[in-house]
């Protein structure tokens, strides 16, 4: 069994408008050697896999069926074996 | 001349479902019926409708989970043999996910939920959804949303160009394009946008809403008055 952890953000080609956003706040706070904020999203689960190829495959094919879509986001992974 | 039967595709969330079904029934008098997303027969539908909502919750993506609905597999086999389909805003959303439609639906440029009327000008007056208007025409049609913004690489857009694919673009009242009239950062004003083959139209505004004086104008009615053209007009298929 692993545990993944994927990671979802724009592609940085895209512009981020809530980055933007958030950067303007820190900014406000005087947060200034802050800055290029990106926002994305992290997805947990488990995979029930013999072995740590398996698990890449499988979560590989989930994130590009399903988790990320290829348009406009990319994907980035870890296993952890449990 | 044989009716036109409409099917309007209702997922866990949708909300525009009973203005389609309102507007391809009782104010253009052809048949529809609600198709629900368990569903595996289309029932010999001539046009599907994917109507506006936050199916699934919005839940991941906007339209990433809807588009593997079971229905949805009909719904693709119903577009690649050259059946129709529509789909209006959060269908508009589906349609890409699932590939029938090039580009994304990123979040407004804004942030922010927009829900106002907006101008649009007809791209294209030839297609199966827009015959019944002029070319440049300007309609005022609605908008509600927070993930509009339309978004595709510059290859695919300059095809979608080149193509005719746009069919509607938000612009000024008097039909020139800004960034003023644009509600959510889409590319190239973009508000809709059509297949290659021009048998599936994807648009963010809500042309359902507005297809009788009672609802304030009729300006959307053109699009469902078109396709009862485009299918009732051309040569019937062999049963």
């Amino acid at each position: 069994m692993y545990k993944a952890t994927i990671t979802v953000k724009l592609r940085p080609s895209i512009l981020d408008p809530e980055g933007k956003a958030i950067e303007h706040a820190l900014q406000s706070l005087e947060y200034t050697r802050l800055s290029g904020v990106r926002v994305g999203k992290e997805i947990e689960l488990t995979v029930d896999a013999e072995d740590a190829a398996t698990a890449e495959k499988l979560v590989d094919e989930a994130c590009s069926k399903l988790l990320a879509n290829p348009v406009m986001e990319d994907y980035t992974f870890e296993l952890q074996e449990l | 001349m044989a009716g036109v039967k409409f099917g309007v595709v209702v997922f866990p969330g949708s909300n525009c479902d009973h203005d389609a079904y309102h507007a391809t029934k009782h104010v253009l008098g052809e048949s529809a019926e609600f198709l629900w997303h368990k569903e595996s027969d289309l029932r010999g539908v001539d046009v599907v409708v994917l109507p506006g909502g936050f199916s699934y919750g919005d839940y991941l993506r906007c339209g990433a989970i809807s588009r593997f609905s079971s229905v949805m597999k009909e719904v693709v086999k119903h577009a690649e043999n050259g059946g129709h389909v529509i789909g209006i805003c959060n269908g508009f959303q589906v349609l890409t996910e699932l590939g029938l439609l090039p580009g994304a639906l990123l979040r407004n440029e804004s942030l922010k939920f927009v829900c106002k009327d907006v101008h649009l000008r007809v791209e294209n007056a030839e297609g199966a959804f827009t015959n019944r208007y002029e070319k440049n025409a300007v309609l005022q049609i609605p908008v509600a949303h927070g993930e509009g913004n339309f978004y595709t690489d510059s290859e695919t857009l300059k095809s979608i160009e080149d193509n005719g694919q746009v069919a509607f673009r938000y612009v000024e009242k008097d039909g020139t394009v800004s960034a003023a009239a644009n509600p959510n950062g889409s590319l190239n004003n973009i508000a809709g946008i059509t297949n290659q083959q021009g048998n599936v139209l994807g648009m963010m505004p809500h042309p359902e809403r507005v297809v009788e004086q009672l609802l304030g104008s009729s300006d959307g009615l053109g699009v469902f008055e078109s396709l009862v053209d485009t299918i009732a007009g051309s040569v019937p298929a062999l049963k």
